[in-house]
């Protein structure tokens, strides 16, 4: 099976119902996208295919077959931080950091789809769980990074 | 502090590599006794500092990061006295093993009851002093001048009249092989520049990019994965296992039978474990608990109410005599369900076993504990078993046991030599917690004629956490953790004192027992006891037809913090003023931790939707080492608790917790989120803790507003039980 991940191609020996999570935590060995759930419920896998977020552990690999899959170790370009996490790091957001990841990326689908959300479009979309409770900082970090 | 080791030294085969690098310490034998160094040969000064050639400083962690920000906060208090660049600090982990084998240099390991600083802040400051005041030795002797006569500015040590400077790494070397000195004096925190202040946390940027390792994310050479399952009623035991099926299943190594209750199934990736492991037949004795429901929970919580025997935790006068003499007589019966950590990242370990040396990559807020487990199951001294800790995707009280490791472990020695992961899934997580105990209260209080509180009595029920995990704390039978925030003030238990000064007062509790297994749940017994108390409280108040602040005023004139915590979110909050149209106010106050909290909630109601607008949390922990990170914890902590008190409940049927992931245990989302606006107030002279005090506040405070919306007092909880939703 061939995948493309953060515009790199792979080739996956998989069976084809496999979660997208799991092939890229396992196959490919990038490991910032979590497992929190597995049935698309905390967002801690959340990764984006075609620029979409995605729950990725309800996802089966055959149907990311031939997409553009982008994970939070390919937001990045290069040493540039995406704006989202440069925001996350100028408010100091993550407290264990461990659904981090698939909050960042669930941000970052937010902004490309409106650059500008109110809060009500925040509410709308981020649906992840932080057991940390990090979301007043979320929050004020999503706003600092539509203004950047 | 002393250099020389009097323990026979031995080198670990750490796995750097896997990790990252910086997550392990190496003992390098060095031929010079008196020099401990890092993996990477830099030497450590004192147990807390090792310094690098670059003057880069890493400072040694010994409590767990499970997101608290103690990490960051420690380096803050070893940098404040060392007068290191704040820029050049970096920090790693030490083990365990190393620890057990250095006799625990860095003092406890656990990392609970809110701890990490109050507990070690003096043992760090010193730490970091007595580096600072090595090195300076170091340079003036190198420079053949008196000590005295040097001065340090961020890692520079100077030497004004020869006009002389050198960095801290350029004589890190020298400086290790000095004598610790004794006399160590510490700043003032008046004086701090580095500690004190809202700095940005040490671990954040490799949380933004995936590249934090976590226990989930261990990868070493020829790695296994595996997954189990447990039996779902606790105490019974694995009958049979038909493995047939999963043996043929893809990517399938073995199946394991783990201890007496558990099996594993081992496979070249978790997922494909995970697909075997449903495919089993699993037969389990469950035994008679396997009648255990609800019902027969709540019926053994309810006599309890009424029982004999009890353990007292606070008694003043004679509150049955002043309750029967009363004019008004109030009672009430509150109830509080199970709860479960629901930590983000699931229990797992990594375990490397063979027959003279095992190794355990772990998530733990034990480290001390994790290894004596780890060490029991390997078969082996601990002196051949070695923990490695990683940052935690949550704690919460759950890593406060450590039988995933055992279970790793287990698992690990049917296949030596060759390293596996095992990792819970969410289901298994959910049906094996540690769960925070229900409990019932029933309080009941005696007005006098003006109204006032002439007496007060509390019957906690509920099966206690110490008896079922610690047993050897219990004091006589007693478990004292039920009476947190209940205390009388003063003495050894005056750290979680109730801050009412009230003439007759009994306090007991009526312990029951049950196979549910139990555990320490971020703040403990005092989150239930503070609805209880402060819920009624306000009920008295509502009784006597008093303002619920002017009412707890009137107990309060010998608690001055505690009313100072009260008063400030009162004041912030608007309390006394008109609220805007539609919204109620509630509140309430804590001391536990020896920390004083507060808070006020501010809410509307439409029919069975609550919108909270605002809590205002004002805390008092003493001492703040990072008023950013304090301000974080109090949001943390209302939204764990808030989602507790609307959404969070373990039911128990035929013996086992019902609840199988987030979808019927649900945690708040960003929208329900309220604003949370903090009062940080240090009044100074002692340390309290943080991570765990604001969490007992929201909850009744939230619970106060909604009464004085609605007229309606709810004593029984999750609130969703009443089909109230949080929006």
């Amino acid at each position: 099976m061939e995948l493309n991940i953060n515009n790199r191609p792979y080739k996956v020996d998989v069976e084809p119902e496999t979660p997208l999570l799991w092939v890229i935590r396992e196959q490919i060995g990038l490991t910032g996208t979590k497992y929190g759930c597995g049935v698309g419920r905390c967002g801690a896998c959340t990764v984006h295919v075609n620029g979409h977020p995605m729950h990725a552990c309800g996802l089966p690999v055959a149907e990311a077959q031939g997409a553009r899959i982008t994970t939070i170790e390919g937001l990045a370009k290069g040493d540039a931080l995406h704006k989202v996490q440069q925001a996350w790091l100028d408010n100091d957001v993550p407290q264990c950091g461990y659904c981090q990841s698939g909050m960042i990326m669930a941000v970052a689908a937010l902004l490309a789809r409106k650059p500008h959300p109110s809060d009500a479009d925040i509410d709308a979309a981020i649906l992840n769980i932080c057991r940390c409770g990090t979301f007043q900082q979320v929050r004020e970090a999503i706003h600092m990074a539509a203004k950047a | 502090m002393a250099h020389a080791p009097k323990i026979s030294r031995r080198t670990f085969l750490v796995v750097t590599a896997a990790l990252g690098g910086g997550l392990a310490i190496g003992i390098v034998p060095t031929g010079r006794a008196a020099i401990y160094r890092a993996a990477d040969g830099s030497p450590e000064i004192t147990y807390w500092v090792v310094i690098r050639p670059d003057d880069t400083v890493v400072v040694r962690i010994a409590s767990s990061e499970m997101g608290q920000g103690s990490l960051t906060g420690i380096a803050q208090l070893v940098a404040e006295e060392l007068e290191c660049a704040w820029s050049n600090v970096t920090w790693e982990l030490p083990a365990p093993g190393i620890s057990l084998a250095r006799n625990r240099p860095w003092g406890f390991f656990t990392t609970g009851g809110s701890m990490s600083i109050r507990g070690k802040h003096e043992d760090v400051r010193k730490g970091g002093a007595a580096a600072r005041m090595m090195l300076v030795q170091a340079a003036a002797s190198a420079w053949n001048v008196p000590a005295a006569e040097c001065s340090v500015d961020r890692g520079v040590i100077s030497h004004k009249t020869s006009g002389r400077s050198t960095t801290y790494g350029k004589v890190a070397e020298a400086a290790a092989k000095l004598d610790v000195p004794k006399d160590v004096p510490l700043k003032d925190p008046k004086e701090w520049k580095i500690a004190g202040k809202p700095l940005k946390r040490l671990d954040t940027l490799d949380k933004l990019t995936g590249k934090q390792v976590y226990g989930v994310d261990i990868a070493l050479p020829g790695m296994l994965n595996a997954s189990i399952s447990a039996c779902p009623i606790f105490r019974g035991k694995l009958k049979s296992v038909d493995s047939k099926k999963a043996e043929s299943m893809p990517g399938v190594k073995k199946v394991v039978r783990v201890g007496d209750d558990a099996v594993a199934v081992v496979a070249d990736t978790w997922w494909h474990a995970n697909t075997a492991l449903e495919a089993l037949v699993i037969e389990w004795d469950a035994g008679e608990n396997a009648k255990v429901s609800g019902e027969s929970i709540d019926a053994m919580l309810a006599e309890g109410l009424s029982a004999q025997k009890v353990f007292v935790g606070n008694k003043v006068g004679d509150s049955k005599a002043a309750i029967s003499g009363a004019t008004k007589r109030i009672e009430a019966i509150y109830d509080y369900p199970f709860q479960t950590h629901a930590c983000m990242e699931p229990m797992n370990a990594t375990a490397v076993w063979t027959r003279d040396s095992c190794e355990v990559w772990c998530p733990t807020q034990t480290g001390h504990e994790a290894i004596e487990a780890v060490a029991a199951a390997a078969g082996l001294p601990i002196a051949k078993c070695e923990v490695h800790r990683v940052l935690l995707g949550g704690g919460l009280g759950r890593r406060l046991f450590s039988e995933y490791a055992v279970q790793a472990v287990l698992i690990a020695k049917a296949l030596p030599g060759t390293p596996v992961k095992l990792l819970w899934s969410r289901e298994e997580d959910m049906a094996r917690g540690r769960y925070h105990p229900a409990t019932k209260a029933k309080l009941s209080a005696g007005l006098d004629p003006n109204g006032d509180l002439k007496a007060l009595e509390i019957r906690i029920s509920s099966p206690s956490i110490t008896a079922a995990v610690k047993p050897e704390d219990l004091e006589n039978g007693k478990d004292r953790e039920v009476f947190h925030g209940l205390f009388a003030a003063g003495g050894e238990t005056g750290e979680d004192s109730l801050e009412y000064t009230i003439p007759n007062l009994t306090i007991d509790h009526a312990m029951a027992s049950t196979h549910v297994r139990l555990g320490w749940w971020r703040g403990v017994n005092v989150n239930e006891n503070a609805i209880f108390l402060e819920c009624f409280v306000d009920e008295l108040a509502q009784a006597s037809r008093q303002d619920p602040l002017a009412f707890r005023r009137k107990l309060m004139a010998d608690h001055p913090k505690a009313l100072a915590v009260l008063e400030a979110v009162a004041a912030k909050g608007g309390w006394g003023s008109k609220a805007p149209s539609g919204r109620y106010r509630g509140l309430a106050h804590m001391h536990t931790r020896d920390t004083y909290v507060a808070a006020l909630a501010e809410i509307s109601v439409k029919s069975d939707k609550i919108k909270i607008h605002r809590i205002v949390v004002a805390i008092d922990p003493g001492v703040v080492v990072n008023p950013a990170q304090v301000e974080r914890q109090i949001d943390g902590a209302v939204m764990f608790s808030l989602s507790a008190l609307f959404l969070q409940q373990c039911t128990v049927k035929e013996g086992r917790i019902e609840q199988e992931n987030f979808e019927s245990y649900d945690s708040m989302r960003i929208a329900q989120m309220p604003k949370v606006e903090s009062i940080i107030m240090p009044s100074g002279g002692f340390w309290g803790g943080v991570g765990e005090p604001p969490v007992c506040v929201a909850p009744p405070a939230v619970l106060n507003a909604y009464f004085a919306a609605t007229g309606r007092r709810i004593r029984s909880f999750p609130l969703k039980k009443h089909g109230i939703k949080l929006v």
